[in-house]
């Protein structure tokens, strides 16, 4: 489920940010140093199969053998990109979408709205789960069916900013200097917006994450045997009661990364906020 | 507010569900064709493809006939009750959904009571203390809320409640009512937890701004007790309120899919999985229909229940 308004919450508390930021600190470490941190997380021990946390493996392993602790960092390396992907794809479709229709108006911005509309009376993830699963795509077309879903959000949110924007000075001005439309929208209009967009994708990003790892989840996402978090969750729930860490850490590392893109996302939503008002 | 006017909003609004509905249903039409393989081997499934099957399934669904009348003989026959035959199991569709439907309406039913009843409380705190540390801790308590997906919270509230303390069963959907309610605690639960989030930041957020009003001001300084105000206040914050309610059902659907394969619950959910997973196209089609029929259906229930919470709405324009 996505919250899309306006923070209300004036006053975050930064213990939270502080924490938010941090966490993300961590899996940007673990996605990009994981192949140099845990080379060998996907080795399988089926002799050991699954086990409690012993010596050598403090958080136990899974079914098939493999360090649970591993895993988990060798997961932000399969979590993070396809998510990454989706926010900036989404991101992209809404500027190309949203900053002629706030900018020129009339039928092409109201067929614009009207595709939003539709758009929004969907439910992503249930949508990603037909079409993922009836295509049978693997995880590229998962992020490309969460691509076309998440747009529409962002063109409204650019829109809306555009709207903001099209009566100011400044694009007086440059009209003035008759600028063509396309300048005054990349290079007088964007830059101004470009905050609010970064925000969104923030938000978008979260979404992506927890999307994602459930259509992995489900079995829909990424190919069996990857070290994804929503597939290790899928493997391991069957013998939860053997050893729960394997279930708890992956688990944790989902909500615990969405948690935090969500809280500086908003973070960010009121900052930006704040300085429209105080312009 | 003049009758007229609510009439044209509602036949407006209604008229637009339509058109959103008939989009739709060409969607889930053209899955058929969409999916890998050719059509006959879609609808044929494990059956062995002999001469005459093939011929069966020509027929049965007239496939030599041009595509929208193809489309239309479909929608025909959804709009009588034939939700046509699941490739996987030979049942009728509309047999196999009307089996699982009780299950999942009673877990969305539950999880959005148990997000009403913690949700909105939780925001009037958040709201009456802003700024200081409860409200700091319900805000940042219903993002994580948000943020978690069903499935994840899922499967710790097993690891904890289910494996850990033994008080709830691991799988199953018990007997009984008392036995049934049991069993589909946690699951409600894992489906609550996002919701209360979203009821957090929306019954805060409607309150706060109420609470900032003149008309709050005049009450108390002509003084009017705290319980009443709130009472005003809460009235008035009912709009948004509502606009959460829908959007929480509406995520709740999608939600039921994750948290019935977490605990195993034979619902539509997992019925949509299982559909999905073996490319069962005539099921899946038909569950793609209902979801979405159940989902727009809630939305124009929210659109009418604004008339009728705040009629200072105006019928037509944007309230969310």
């Amino acid at each position: 489920m996505r919250g899309r308004f306006p923070a209300v919450v004036r006053r975050r508390p930064q213990v939270a940010v502080a924490g938010a930021l941090a966490v993300l600190l961590a899996v940007a470490v673990a996605a990009v140093l994981s192949p140099w941190l845990v080379p060998g997380a996907t080795d399988q021990d089926l002799l050991l199969g699954i086990t409690g946390p012993a010596p050598g493996h403090p958080l136990g392993t899974d079914d098939l053998g493999r360090d649970v602790l591993e895993l988990l960092v060798a997961g932000a390396r399969t979590a993070v990109p396809g998510a990454l992907c989706v926010a900036a794809g989404s991101m992209l479709i809404g500027n190309l979408i949203g900053l002629p229709a706030g900018y020129f108006g009339g039928w092409a911005d109201a067929l614009a709205m009207r595709w939003a509309d539709l758009m929004f009376s969907l439910p992503a993830l249930l949508v990603a789960i037909v079409v993922a699963g009836v295509l049978g795509g693997g995880y590229g077309l998962a992020v490309a069916v969460l691509v076309v879903l998440f747009a529409p959000t962002d063109t409204r949110v650019v829109r809306g900013a555009v709207l903001e924007q099209r009566h100011r000075p400044y694009v007086e001005a440059a009209l003035l200097k008759n600028l063509s439309a396309w300048r005054i929208m990349t290079r007088q209009i964007w830059p101004n917006i470009a905050s609010v967009t970064l925000a969104n994708g923030f938000l978008n990003f979260a979404y992506a994450l927890v999307s994602l790892a459930s259509l992995s989840f489900l079995g829909l996402g990424v190919p069996a045997g990857s070290p994804d978090w929503g597939r290790t969750l899928a493997d391991n729930r069957a013998q939860l009661l053997v050893n729960p860490w394997a279930v708890v850490a992956p688990g944790l590392a989902i909500i615990l990364t969405a948690a935090a893109l969500n809280i500086v996302g908003d973070w960010l939503h009121e900052r930006v906020d704040r300085r429209g008002r105080a312009r | 507010m003049a009758g007229r006017d609510r009439g044209l909003f509602l036949l407006r609004r209604f008229a637009g569900t339509v058109v959103v509905v008939a989009l739709l249903s060409v969607g889930m039409f053209g899955l058929l064709y969409l999916a890998p393989g050719s059509v006959q081997q879609t609808l044929l499934g494990t059956r062995p493809a002999t001469p005459e099957t093939i011929a069966a399934i020509q027929a049965r669904y007239h496939l030599d006939e041009p595509l929208p009348a193809q489309y239309l003989r479909w929608l025909g026959g959804v709009l009588h009750g034939d939700l046509g035959t699941s490739v996987r199991t030979g049942m009728p569709v509309a047999d196999m959904i009307g089996q699982r439907l009780p299950l999942t309406l009673a877990l969305v039913g539950y999880g959005a009571l148990l997000a009403l009843l913690v949700g909105v409380p939780l925001g009037v705190v958040g709201a009456l203390r802003r700024g200081r540390a409860a409200d700091r801790l319900v805000v940042t308590a219903g993002v994580v809320g948000l943020s978690a997906p069903p499935f994840a919270v899922g499967l710790l509230l097993l690891v904890v409640f289910a494996a850990g303390l033994g008080w709830f069963p691991v799988y199953g959907t018990g007997e009984g009512l008392v036995g049934q309610v049991w069993h589909l605690t946690l699951p409600a639960v894992a489906l609550a937890v996002g919701a209360v989030g979203m009821f957090v930041r929306f019954s805060r957020a409607a309150l706060i701004r109420e609470l900032d009003q003149d008309y709050v001001v005049f009450a108390r300084a002509r003084g009017l007790g705290g319980a009443a105000v709130l009472g005003y206040a809460l009235r008035n914050s009912l709009v948004p309120i509502l606009t959460a309610a829908g959007l929480i059902v509406t995520g709740m659907l999608a939600g039921t899919v994750l948290v019935e394969v977490t605990f195993a619950l034979p619902g539509l959910g997992s019925l949509l999985v299982d559909s999905v997973t073996f490319k069962d196209v005539p099921a899946v089609q038909a569950l793609g229909l209902l979801f979405t029929l159940l989902i727009v259906a809630v939305n124009l229930l929210v659109d009418i229940g604004y008339s009728v919470a705040d009629p200072r709405v105006r019928f037509g324009g944007r309230t969310s």
